[in-house]
């Protein structure tokens, strides 16, 4: 046990213009824990997890990591130094549903890019670093290719890879699969199921729920800007207790668990 | 046409026009160099949160957009003067019209460009950890000068042509010698027609070399 959890959101409130998108939410992540968020479309699943590496700023609400409050508060208003977000997110890791790979860059200094101009490491230890992820995504053969020229898949690999070479204490995927090819799906999330079996503390929105079940310690159904329903996967999946859980499965339809 | 044209003259002066070269050049590659510096940061302020910001780098480039580059080059000589109670020289008001000029123009290419990079560049490299200086150096500037590297091309090509405008105000640039010259010795064709061919001959290879330039940079694509 440890004292605190490595993640601690408090009453996180976000609005757009007069757009309320997630209204007071609480949330604890523990180290080892793999949470999967599920959702209709503008549930606002996006956008919580993009608030949690402020790429979205919290109207409301506290965040924690590992105990300290990020953010200065000063007579009631909170300011995020941009020093303090650049640290947080580093320990974040962030997968895109677009990838954001930088296309002016190989596959190699894409990966590169962070631990040499963020973490200042020396190149040849950068790349060293850089070619260990990339072997572990099954791109090794990739290294001096330009992100244009790769097929989706390959391309969410590289970006699973230059946010592991970060080492980042918890990672966060963003829609990973969902702007591939259903035949490239299946190597992105080989990759994040083995990333699961290194036990490392994840959260994943995904429309894939059969993968959100295999993959998930803990599952969350968001709806009308909150947590609707909470819970294992059985519970949250298969035998889940409010209405609304349930007819947004039903919309699913049959996905083999 | 009974004339005969005779280039002894070009080659008889050949160094009042070198001369001319040379000052050109001095008014040129500063301007470019400072104007698109400038044009940067108007660009920054253009798409800054602050709409006080945002107000002042609009009205900026407007204004020298919108008015003839012939008239803030004298009005730059014969008006700011009145104004700061400082009388600049022709050089020194050539280039301080054309720096501004180029800032303006400058200053919406860039904005163009970077507005046109998709915002998953900026957050691609803010997720790893980039301060947003960072990002802008390191992912968002080399995309954007590629994909404006013909409008900068453009853009430096017009003022090494604008920098002939500063004869006006008796600047001793290559377009004031050559003018001098022709009236001098009343060889309007032999002189004129040198002094075109060496602004070709010192605009061309820049453009040539862009051009090298953005195929070497298009490899990425």
């Amino acid at each position: 046990m440890t004292a605190h959890p490595i993640l601690d959101v408090r009453g996180l409130h976000k609005r757009f213009g007069d757009h309320h998108v997630l209204k007071g939410i609480d949330f604890t992540v523990e180290p080892g824990e793999r949470v999967a968020i599920i959702g209709g479309s503008g549930s606002g699943k996006s956008t919580f997890l993009r608030c949690l590496n402020f790429m979205e700023v919290l109207s409301e609400g506290e965040i924690r990591l590992d105990g300290t409050r990020i953010g200065l508060e000063r007579k009631g208003t909170v300011t995020y130094p941009e020093k303090q977000l650049c640290q947080v997110r580093e320990r974040l890791g962030m997968v895109f549903q677009q990838f954001n790979l930088f296309p002016h860059m190989s596959v190699l200094d894409n990966v590169m890019e962070g631990l040499v101009t963020v973490k200042g490491l020396p190149k040849p230890e950068a790349r060293r670093i850089a070619e260990a992820e990339l072997a572990k995504v099954g791109l090794t053969d990739k290294h001096s290719a330009w992100p244009g020229r790769l097929s989706g898949g390959q391309q969410q690999r590289v970006a699973i890879a230059r946010a592991l070479s970060m080492q980042p204490e918890i990672l966060l995927f963003d829609e990973p699969t969902s702007s591939l090819d259903p035949e490239l799906v299946g190597e992105v999330l080989r990759v994040i199921k083995q990333l699961a079996e290194e036990k490392r503390t994840m959260l994943l929105v995904t429309h894939e729920l059969g993968f959100a079940y295999h993959f998930a310690t803990k599952v969350i159904f968001l709806a009308d800007g909150v947590f609707h329903e909470v819970g294992t996967p059985d519970e949250v999946l298969k035998t889940p207790s409010k209405p609304r859980t349930q007819d947004f499965l039903r919309r699913f339809g049959e996905f083999a668990f | 046409m009974n004339y005969v044209p005779d280039f002894s003259i070009v080659t008889d002066n050949w160094i009042v026009l070198l001369r001319g070269l040379l000052v050109t050049i001095e008014i040129w590659i500063p301007s470019i160099l400072i104007g698109l510096a400038g044009g940067f940061l108007l660009a920054q302020a253009r798409l800054a949160r602050s709409g006080w910001l945002r107000g002042v780098s609009l009205v900026y480039v407007e204004l020298f957009r919108d008015t003839p580059v012939l008239i803030q080059l004298i009005w730059f000589f014969y008006a700011f003067p009145i104004l700061v109670g400082l009388q600049l020289s022709p050089y020194a008001a050539a280039l301080l019209a054309l720096v501004l000029n180029t800032s303006a123009y400058a200053s919406e290419i860039f904005r163009g460009g970077i507005r046109s990079i998709h915002r998953g560049q900026m957050e691609g490299a803010l997720a790893i950890g980039m301060s947003r200086a960072q990002a802008m150096r390191r992912v968002i500037l080399p995309q954007v000068v590629k994909r404006m590297l013909p409008a900068f091309t453009n853009r430096t090509i017009e003022v090494a042509k604008m920098s002939s405008l500063a004869s006006v105000i008796s600047v001793h640039e290559l377009m004031y010698q050559g003018r001098l010259l022709s009236s001098t010795y009343y060889r309007p064709f032999e002189i004129l027609t040198a002094v075109a061919f060496i602004y070709f001959v010192l605009i061309y290879p820049g453009t040539f070399l862009a051009g090298r330039l953005e195929k070497h940079l298009a490899r990425s694509n």
